[in-house]
């Protein structure tokens, strides 16, 4: 049987969190109340015309200077042509001639090893509006309503060269796209709420051939697991069809994520003709080299030069570093906890362990957890001065997650405190010993294991507030002169 | 009162000295609408209501020595394709309906601003395509000057109702001649200002790259007091030049001696009308005559103007009309989905001059026929820029005709396409390359006004206008 190679391009929007739209003065952001944000401007009306959001170019620059693309020095806007009822002027405004920036790449890491995968360039466009289909409400069931609200927020399109090998990159390459945009600020980047969303074009081809096979286009995609899944089905379709003799056309499909299946919706026949030509309202975009430098500047240390920092010197294990920088969120949380004096390691586990799991159990989105590096940091302190233990401490942080609280406002709240002075300790142990004569017994005939439940008793009659280590030692003390 | 023919100078001399009031002069313009409309049809909607409020209002500021200009309280009308907030914009098609546009275009609310009183707004070719104002769903507008002939267009209203004392002067739009040749069909006075002088916001789009906001004004020092109010960097209009706030009267009464005057040599061939050409000469020897230096220049692609401008006009015009489907506003007609909807309000909104236009411009993009149409047409449009870049070497201004003869006769032309889209060919070189050109009366034929235009460098319209009310001063001399 033929081995087959499976050649993926990915062609990713993303949303720009700009505060207006990209090319008026209405409100770039989600709002329940259909037409909410919607002007002359973005509803198309005669005579209207737009202006460009000077932030979104800002963005789109910073996040192409993230993914080491060049900027171009003069880019343009082009009209691409179609009538849809998401798009009130019939036209898109995009950059189909002069993008914005071309190349750069994104290095991804998969069970097989590194890879790079080249871009090929990065676009920006407005987005479309949004469609209401029959359950409304206000209108008839088959009525469809239109909500511009979306229509006309900055988009930035980032596609890449045909570099994927398997369905595993196609993921990984999503996911290290979206950690990338995350920290270079210039996107909410969330797939389930579509403010990144990914098309993936898949072809198949006997493996060691050079020339490329027909691709199909699969869109609605909507998770990176999808994007796995979406892939994996396409190239297993398309070799399935090669091996019953068939012919891949080239068209685009849709995902079905609860199937498991994708459908054809488009064949190449049928494909629009855009008519694309450029936009006679709107000026270039020049940009000038020393305010591209600017830019940059304003980039965040990024996850690659992150993770060997953290690796050279602070000594953290690969694994834990890639966790941490998975998310700018944590990375941060990590990098000031540590300025302020707390230990890597401790910390690194705290936000693996702990956080990760409150977000994980809560569903809360990593950027939306109000827990500060200063809150962490004295957190630790209070754990390693002994004034908590870590059970408590565990307690305290769940509360500082829920509520953003500082450590010393919960523990005061709860009546914490770790008692860690003998003299208060030494009654409770022997009242534990005298307690449990087995117990002491069974140490004493070398069953360590004991020690263990003596020092739960003692844990327990002072309500969890003993410092186990200093309870450990008292009883050990006090066995050993039983002997 | 007789002052319906009267310029603003006049009109505004006679409001200062509260010989008459702004109430009393928009009374006798809506007098005179009322008369002439049954016969002309320059307007598609008459504000007789909030025209009167504004002359009221502008009656109070001057009785309270609060005027704020010349333009208080002094009577005008806009073309329909300029939105006003809350009065109607038909852009005298079927497809707007009843649409009322929410907001007002920056043009006329720099008029509004200063006070002139909005009379309503012009007849016009549908969407403003068409040389002849023969395209209105609201039927065609008759020349004030010889009812025989057409008065021109697109801005075929504004240049009529201005030229028969229907108001003092008009807004029109001008992407291939639009205000140059219904002016110059009406006697009066047309200023297309360079690209991006005057904001185009608000101004229902026709060609983008082409559209420029013009003046139809009864003489020069009108026109430049108009463009003084509305020439302005407007940041709603990305297209708007930064400096285009400026005393655009500066050269009026400086003299032409010493200025540098081109005759186009392949405008004066057998093809050419002799009275156009005489006209042109005329006006040629008395600017030489004050010391002016008149020279022939070549500018061999203006033989080209033509198809690129019906390439580039029509591409960009599909485009800009695609957003009339049924769905957000004006008519809607039945259909059984989106699509037949759309095929449907459009098939039976819009007029057969607009659905040429636009099948043409949805061919000339198509993928297939991208670089043969519109990418040659953009490469031609360069060469058409050098040509004048190469002349304002030599040349301060350009003199030419507006367009080959007197107007032509009612319907002559209708239906000729070919023939009807070359009465803009002396019209549209200008609006290929962005630059001020302005038509002005000039000599006559058959007890016709006759006309001549004056092109010149990007932001030269002080200039022009200068030398304009020179040859409009001598023509007055007895």
């Amino acid at each position: 049987m033929t081995a087959y190679e499976i050649v993926v391009g990915m062609e990713c929007h993303v949303e720009l969190k700009t505060k207006t739209k990209l090319f008026c003065s209405c409100a770039a952001e989600f709002s329940d109340d259909p037409n909410r944000h919607i002007c002359p401007v973005c509803l198309g009306m005669p005579g209207a015309l737009p202006v460009v959001n000077r932030q979104a170019i800002e963005y789109a620059v910073k996040a192409a200077l993230a993914l080491h693309c060049q900027v171009q020095l003069t880019s343009r806007f082009d009209r691409k042509n179609y009538h849809y009822p998401d798009l009130p002027a019939a036209y898109q405004i995009t950059q189909m001639f002069y993008p914005i920036a071309k190349g750069g790449y994104v290095d991804i890491e998969t069970s097989k090893g590194c890879r790079r995968i080249r871009l090929n360039r990065i676009h920006v466009e407005a987005d479309a509006g949004k469609l209401l289909h029959g359950s409304s409400g206000i209108g008839g069931a088959g009525d469809s309503l239109a909500d511009d609200n979306r229509g006309s927020t900055p988009l930035i399109e980032i596609v890449s060269e045909p570099d994927i090998r398997s369905a595993e990159e196609a993921r990984v390459y999503g996911e290290k796209l979206r950690t990338i945009l995350e920290y270079a600020g210039v996107s909410d980047v969330k797939m389930e709420q579509g403010s990144m969303r990914c098309d993936a074009n898949v072809s198949v081809r006997p493996k060691g051939d050079p020339v490329l096979g027909t691709r199909a286009e699969v869109k609605n995609v909507n998770s990176f697991k999808a994007v796995e899944r979406a892939v994996h089905y396409e190239a297993e379709r398309q070799i399935d069809l090669i091996e019953e003799g068939g012919v891949v056309v080239q068209e685009t499909r849709g995902w079905d994520d609860e199937k498991g299946i994708s459908i054809s919706m488009r064949l190449k026949e049928n494909a629009h003709d855009y008519r694309y030509f450029p936009e006679p309202d709107l000026p270039p975009i020049i940009l000038d080299p020393e305010q591209i430098r600017a830019i940059g500047l304003t980039l965040p240390e990024m996850p690659e030069a992150r993770k060997v920092r953290m690796v050279s010197e602070l000594k953290l294990s690969e694994y834990d570093s890639e966790q941490i920088t998975a998310s700018r969120y944590t990375a941060d949380l990590f990098d000031e906890t540590v300025t302020l004096g707390a230990e890597p390691k401790a910390v690194a586990n705290w936000i693996m362990g702990e956080l990760m799991r409150c977000a994980r159990t809560k569903g809360v989105d990593l950027a939306a957890i109000p827990v500060k590096a200063q809150n962490l940091a004295a957190l630790l302190a209070h754990v390693a001065e002994g004034k908590i233990n870590n059970k408590q401490a565990k307690e305290v942080f769940e509360e500082m997650f829920d509520s953003g609280e500082a450590p010393e406002v919960i523990i005061r709240k709860k009546g914490m405190t770790q008692v860690s002075d003998a003299g208060a300790l030494e009654e409770i142990v022997q009242t534990v010993l005298a307690g449990n004569p087995k117990s002491v017994e069974d140490y004493k005939n070398g069953r360590t294991q004991a020690m263990g439940f003596l020092v739960g008793q003692v844990m327990k009659a002072s309500k969890g507030q003993a410092n186990p280590g200093v309870v450990n030692q008292l009883l050990t003390a006090a066995l050993e002169a039983m002997k | 009162m007789n002052g319906l023919t009267m310029t603003i100078e006049a009109l505004s001399g006679l409001l200062e000295k509260k010989e008459v009031s702004s109430i009393e002069l928009t009374e006798a313009f809506l007098q005179q609408i009322q008369a002439k409309e049954p016969e002309l049809n320059a307007f598609i909607t008459v504000t007789r209501e909030t025209a009167l409020e504004a002359a009221a209002a502008s009656d109070a500021r001057r009785g309270r020595g609060e005027a704020i200009g010349r333009l208080d309280g002094i009577p005008f009308s806009l073309k329909d394709n300029f939105s006003v907030k809350g009065i109607p914009m038909t852009c005298a098609s079927k497809m707007l309906g009843n649409y009322r546009p929410p907001y007002t275009a920056t043009a006329a609310e720099h008029l509004l601003q200063a006070g002139a009183v909005l009379l309503g707004k012009n007849n016009m070719d549908e969407f403003a395509i068409g040389s002849s104002t023969e395209n209105s769903a609201f039927g065609p507008v008759k020349n004030p000057l010889d009812p025989l002939r057409v008065p021109g267009g697109s801005s075929g209203g504004s240049a009529a109702c201005v030229a028969a004392g229907e108001a003092a002067f008009s807004l029109g739009s001008d992407t291939g001649g639009s205000v140059r040749q219904p002016a110059a069909c009406c006697g009066i006075v047309g200023l297309k200002p360079t690209y991006g002088v005057i904001s185009r916001y608000g101004v229902t789009a026709l060609a983008s790259s082409l559209d420029q906001v013009g003046i139809l004004a009864r003489n020069i020092k009108d026109t430049a007091l108009i463009l003084n109010q509305v020439a302005s960097y407007d940041p709603k209009d990305s297209m708007s030049w930064r400096d285009a706030a400026a005393d655009y009267s500066a050269a009026i009464g400086a003299g032409v001696a010493g200025k540098r005057i081109g005759i186009v040599k392949e405008y004066l061939g057998s093809d050419m009308d002799p009275d156009a050409l005489a006209w042109v000469r005329q006006a040629a020897d008395w600017l030489t005559a004050a010391g002016a230096r008149v020279e022939e220049v070549s500018m061999p692609n203006m033989a080209h103007c033509l198809a690129c401008y019906y390439v580039l006009m029509s591409a960009e015009f599909h485009a800009n009309m695609g957003r009339f489907d049924g769905l957000r506003f004006g008519m809607r007609a039945e259909g059984d989905d989106y699509f037949s909807m759309i095929t449907n309000s459009r098939t039976q909104g819009l007029g057969p001059e607009v659905k040429t236009r636009i099948l043409f411009g949805t061919y000339v993009l198509s993928e297939a026929q991208y670089e043969k149409f519109f990418l040659k047409a953009m490469k031609v449009r360069t060469l058409i820029c050098r040509d004048y870049e190469e002349a304002f070497k030599k040349v301060d201004c350009l003199l030419t005709p507006v367009q080959n003869g007197l107007p032509f006769h009612w319907g002559s032309r209708q239906g000729d396409s070919v023939k009807m889209a070359a009465t803009d060919k002396l019209a549209i070189p200008s609006n290929l390359a962005g630059l001020p050109a302005l038509a002005l009366p000039f000599g006559s034929a058959e007890g016709l006004p006759g006309a001549v235009q004056l092109i010149g460098k990007p932001f030269s319209e002080a200039m022009l206008l200068g030398i304009a009310d020179y040859l409009e001063q001598e023509g007055q001399r007895p």
